[in-house]
């Protein structure tokens, strides 16, 4: 098999905070193969975002720091490379888009010309000919008349709309790597579905490789090839998608998959199944399993140690005791 | 239903003005809420769903009279509360309750949970502090915090807390009807569960009415006996909650229903795309608002507006298709 494309190992990420350290990411590591879509999925403030920031020099530092671990990016180390490099990388080999495109898109500057920027930045292609492969580029992402807006503002765009010159901005250079940050969760369902639709065209087009980061298991379920489920800055399960689906492991993962309502189902007016209590503050150092307080199946060897991840399957692992004491599980709930 | 009725909405239209000011003319107008109709009955839970600005959070507001109509009507227990003084309308307000979507900014972070909690009852009765008091500690168990929960302050609780002090807040002067506008979805799904749960129990307990205002059509689906979903300012289909989502009739449902992504790896599906983006409202399309992203679109969608038809018991839906007049429409 060929070395992943990404392979990151043992990310830690603090924050300075008033209340002291946080650790928003707590031993991350995460491998992207080529050609693959990897889903990272878990709840507000599990350290999705930090992660996919560290990957690109993009914490904002300080408050942030990257404490430890190491990202390869092919045979480059990210996080030793220096903020010149991973410059020239952005936007050409590695790309990334926001959940909000507003955040990224510049509102002063018309999007034709946005979109022909990282063509003239990273292949040093004259202005005339770098916009006419924008407006191909804006065409390929379906924005409809797409010559006549290049010289659009993005107020004048609807949200999908931003989204698509988002999409064209990140992929126009035809990076080897596309990290999307919950690109379709500020969007109505059914523009939701036709983004979805045209990133996975457009990756099978390239080959590229994809790191889908959402908290929408819908999402996953409809995109991903693998799936990791990450819980208070640590990764707790990683999974073929199938696998994680059809047998989840750690407890976290199965609350999360039962918690939800699906559509067409049958538990109309029944009780949701619920994960008690909340996440722990990540400023607070805890010994064993960070979800050993809200999990049914905890004893007491979670709450003094913390557990390592354990192969279940091969593809598959978990960090849970519950691997080693099949028995313990489901006696108390 | 008869006199299970408890919310009568009829022809409800609200129209803002768009670009105008002070002694201004204004440009033109948006039509938010367009000519709306239904009934809530007593502890029934109604569902509203519809894509980003089709007039949900319009509606839902107009119902509690937060704002004045346009045109239209609505009456609350037989009561058209348009029609009724300000001080009728304040006795009224005990009875219907609003709780808003997000936890972080509908609670004002000076004031102390007591005094959030028991800002309903301060407008709507004459109870003395202590009293008020003592109903909020009991609401604040009844939705799963603590009675020593009434001195703290906002940012002291986690976003699926502070839903749930939106929820007392509501429930305190014990109201017949609450209006939910997306009340779980700034919350993640673990959590989101315990506040439908939360919603769920206490309509059985309390014998309240919902009309639960959602995108998530999965959520609605579990928590509501009827669902309408709305398109531009207008009900496109109104049906028990079976029906809609297992036989819906308008050519908008059914594209909303398979855009949903759904959680289960092995059901891979190619969403059936729905083209194009949602038409302003201000300048809405001419005929049947959906049309120019109907995949069955005729002549006569685009001359003229489809009304709202019962096409089966309780199952309504404004399409020319399902209207015998469609086809007859076509022929001359
Ligand atoms: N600039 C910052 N300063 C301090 N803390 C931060 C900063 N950015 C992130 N954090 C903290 O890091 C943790 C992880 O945040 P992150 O944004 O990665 O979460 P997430 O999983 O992306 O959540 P969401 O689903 O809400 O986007 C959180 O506890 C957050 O408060
Ligand atoms: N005060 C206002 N003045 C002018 N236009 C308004 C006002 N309030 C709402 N609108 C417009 O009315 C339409 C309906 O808005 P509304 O907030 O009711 O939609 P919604 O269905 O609740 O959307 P969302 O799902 O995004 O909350 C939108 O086009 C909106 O821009
Ligand atoms: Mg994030
Ligand atoms: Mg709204």
């Amino acid at each position: 098999m060929s070395p992943p494309l990404l392979d990151i190992q043992d990310l830690q990420v603090d924050f300075h905070t008033p209340e002291g350290i946080a650790r928003a990411v707590d031993g991350v590591s995460l491998a992207v193969l080529k050609g693959e879509t990897v889903g990272l999925v878990g709840e507000s403030g599990c350290g999705k975002s930090v992660t996919s920031l560290a990957i690109l020099g993009l914490i904002p530092s300080p408050p942030g720091k990257i404490s430890a671990g190491r990202t390869l990016f092919e045979d480059r180390n990210l996080l030793a490379i220096g903020p010149q490099a991973l410059r020239r990388l952005r936007g050409k080999e590695i790309s990334m888009i926001f959940q909000e495109p507003m955040t990224s898109l510049n509102p002063v500057l018309p999007i034709g010309r946005q979109v022909a920027e990282p063509l003239m930045v990273h292949r040093n292609l004259p202005r005339s000919a770098a916009m006419e492969q924008a407006a191909d580029y804006l065409e390929r992402v379906k924005i409809p008349s797409a010559r006549k807006r290049l010289n659009d503002y993005p107020h004048q765009l609807s949200g999908g709309m931003r989204q698509r010159v988002m999409i064209a901005m990140a992929m126009i250079c035809g990076p080897k790597l596309l990290i999307a940050d919950e690109p379709t969760t500020a969007l109505d369902v059914t523009i939701q579905a036709q983004i979805l639709s045209l990133m996975m065209a457009l990756k099978e087009e390239s080959r590229m490789s994809m790191l889908l980061i959402t908290h929408d298991l819908g999402v996953v379920a409809q995109t991903a090839d693998r799936v990791l489920v990450m819980y208070a800055g640590e990764v707790v399960e990683a999974a073929p998608v199938t696998d994680l689906f059809d047998h989840p492991f750690h407890p976290y993962t199965q609350g999360l998959l039962r918690s939800m309502p699906r559509l067409g189902g049958h538990d109309r007016g029944r009780r949701l199944k619920e994960i008690p209590g909340t996440v722990p503050p990540s400023t607070e150092t805890l010994v064993g399993c960070k979800f050993a307080d809200r999990c049914p199946d905890a004893f007491d060897r979670c709450r003094k140690e913390k557990p390592e991840p354990a192969g279940i399957d091969r593809d598959h692992w978990a960090r849970c005791w519950l691997f080693e004491f099949p028995k313990k599980r489901g006696v108390h709930g | 239903m008869g006199d299970r009725t408890l919310l009568q909405v009829t022809g409800l239209v609200k129209s803002f003005p768009l670009g105008g000011g002070f002694l201004k003319k204004p440009s033109g107008w948006v039509r938010a809420v367009d000519g709306v109709s239904f009934t809530v009955a007593r502890g029934e839970s109604f569902g509203l769903v519809g894509e980003s600005g089709c007039g949900k959070t319009t509606l839902g507001r107009l119902i509690l009279r937060l704002m004045e109509p346009t045109s239209g009507r609505v009456t609350f227990d037989g009561k058209d509360i348009f029609a009724m003084p300000r001080t009728e309308l304040l006795q009224l307000r005990r009875r219907m309750q609003i709780i808003f979507q997000d936890p972080y900014s509908s609670l004002d972070p000076r004031m102390k949970v007591e005094a959030i909690v028991t800002e309903p009852l301060r407008a709507t009765s004459n109870r003395t502090r202590s009293q008020r008091r003592r109903v909020a500690a009991e609401i604040l168990e009844k939705v799963g915090l603590r009675a020593g929960d009434l001195d703290k302050y906002p940012h002291e609780f986690s976003g699926g807390q502070r839903q749930r002090i939106g929820v007392a807040r509501a429930l305190c002067v014990r109201p017949d009807l609450i209006v939910a506008d997306e009340p779980v979805s700034a919350l993640d799904v673990s959590i989101q569960a315990q506040v439908i749960n939360l919603l769920g129990d206490l309509q059985e307990e309390m014998e309240l009415a919902y009309v639960f205002i959602s995108h998530d059509l999965s959520v609605v689906e579990h928590v509501c006996d009827r669902i309408a979903v709305m398109y531009l300012g207008s009900i496109m289909e109104l049906a028990p909650t079976v029906e809609f989502i297992r036989q819906p009739r308008h050519p908008y449902t059914e594209a909303l229903l398979k855009a949903v992504p759904f959680p289960d790896p092995h059901r891979r599906s190619e969403p059936v795309l729905l083209e194009g983006d949602v038409p302003s409202p201000v300048d809405p399309p001419t005929g049947c608002p959906f049309h120019p992203r109907c995949a069955y679109c005729f002549d006569r969608c685009r001359r003229e507006k489809p009304s709202s038809e019962e096409i089966e018991p309780d199952h309504w839906t404004a399409c020319w298709l399902n209207s015998g007049r469609g086809l007859e429409g076509e022929q001359t």
